[in-house]
């Protein structure tokens, strides 16, 4: 038997995965290693596969995601730093029929903007929120977030955080499950195969869910920032798995039983 | 016994050399070059072709969606 040359696997009947459409071809600005380019690029797919490009609105946030908008071939908004999920409540209420998303950090979800976010899904607004938590704002240098971990030195906590001087760190999805406008939070990860696929899995009920008018979807990706942890890539997955799952475990935090508007209606009154 | 060779093609342009793709692969088929692309960046190669298996495991992980993946049967 002839020996097969690696081109004739390399042919386009053979292809058994390629990059969506729905990513642009813009070279992403992410740091090598990136989780949010893992993370845009399974929520293209989702997009992609629920066939609903045209009808859905991202609302970019600040942080090193501003950008999003050049990367998935969607309509975009960009808010003010911590402001999505206002500017996602407008944009939905306006285009109830669209899917609306909003691609936040850590440092614009549970920092800056911890009153829009909550009262967004307090309200129940039938969005989908995805909060990318590394633990750190990456975008302005590696300064310390509300999510740094204990002991954990930035930037701004040099020798580490401290509960007396900095506080304790903010499992913020902890508090947004307890509210009642909130439909399903989950906290996922995107370092190996399987957990993308799990990550992925989860994104698509969040958008799903916006066909069923249940209130707020969120969803959590504990994710890594190899500059600001000042660690390679690879290492910064290792670091991930040891520290920051023990703090964020993984899995669903909440999966409510309502699957309508009508039972919707009926939890809240 | 139906047996399946993969091949995966890595744009070595695009590629930042993350390395995430080599602790993603089961057969050990990656490795990042010694020479470097016009980045700079050492970018992923397949060093033992023969062992891919087509599983997509490393373009999954990949941030910059600069793999494709090929499958055959024989
Ligand atoms: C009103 C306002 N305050 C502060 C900043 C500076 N700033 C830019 S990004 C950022 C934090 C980003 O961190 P995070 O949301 O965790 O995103 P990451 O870059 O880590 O993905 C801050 C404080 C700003 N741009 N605007
Ligand atoms: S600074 Fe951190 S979050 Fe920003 S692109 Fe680089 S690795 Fe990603
Ligand atoms: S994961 Fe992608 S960017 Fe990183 S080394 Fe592999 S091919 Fe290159
Ligand atoms: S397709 Fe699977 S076996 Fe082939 S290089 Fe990628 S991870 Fe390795
Ligand atoms: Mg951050």
């Amino acid at each position: 038997m002839a020996a097969i040359e690696i081109k004739d696997i390399i042919k386009k009947e053979n292809l058994v995965y390629g990059k969506t459409k729905i990513l642009t071809d813009n070279i992403m600005h992410y740091c090598p290693g990136c989780s949010h380019g893992v993370i845009h690029k399974i929520v293209a797919e989702v997009i992609e596969e629920l066939g609903i490009q045209e009808k859905t609105i991202g609302v970019s946030p600040v942080g090193c995601s501003v950008l999003a908008y050049n990367y998935l071939d969607i309509d975009w908004q960009q808010a003010a730093h911590g402001r999505a999920p206002a500017l996602a409540t407008a944009t939905k209420r306006l285009l109830p029929d669209h899917y609306v998303f909003t691609y936040q950090g850590d440092g614009d979800l549970a920092s800056i903007g911890t009153a829009e976010i909550l009262h967004a899904c307090n309200r129940g607004e039938n969005i989908t929120v995805i909060f990318v938590n590394n633990a750190i704002y990456g975008m302005t240098g590696g300064q310390m977030a509300p999510t740094t971990l204990m002991g954990m030195a930035t930037a701004t906590s040099p020798y580490g955080r401290e509960a007396a001087l900095h506080g304790y760190p903010l499992k913020i999805t902890e508090l947004i499950a307890q509210l009642p406008g909130v439909a399903y939070v989950t906290r996922q990860s995107v370092q190996t195969p399987a957990a993308v696929r799990k990550a992925k899995k989860a994104i698509k009920k969040g958008f799903e869910n916006q066909d069923k008018k249940i209130g707020t979807s969120f969803i959590e990706i504990v994710s890594t920032c190899s500059s600001g942890w000042k660690l390679s890539p690879v290492d910064s997955n290792r670091w991930m798995e040891e520290h920051m799952f023990k703090f964020y475990p993984l899995g669903d935090l909440k999966d409510s039983e309502r699957n309508s508007e009508e039972e919707y209606k009926k939890y809240i009154e | 016994m139906a047996k399946v060779r993969g091949a995966i093609d890595v744009d070595k342009e695009l590629c930042k050399g993350c390395g995430v793709c080599i602790t993603a692969c089961p057969t050990h088929v990656i490795e990042l070059a010694k020479q470097v692309n016009g980045k700079g960046y050492n970018y992923a190669y397949m060093e033992n072709p023969e062992a891919c298996i087509g599983c997509t495991n490393c373009a999954m992980v990949c941030p910059d969606s600069v793999i494709t993946v090929y499958k055959i049967t024989i």
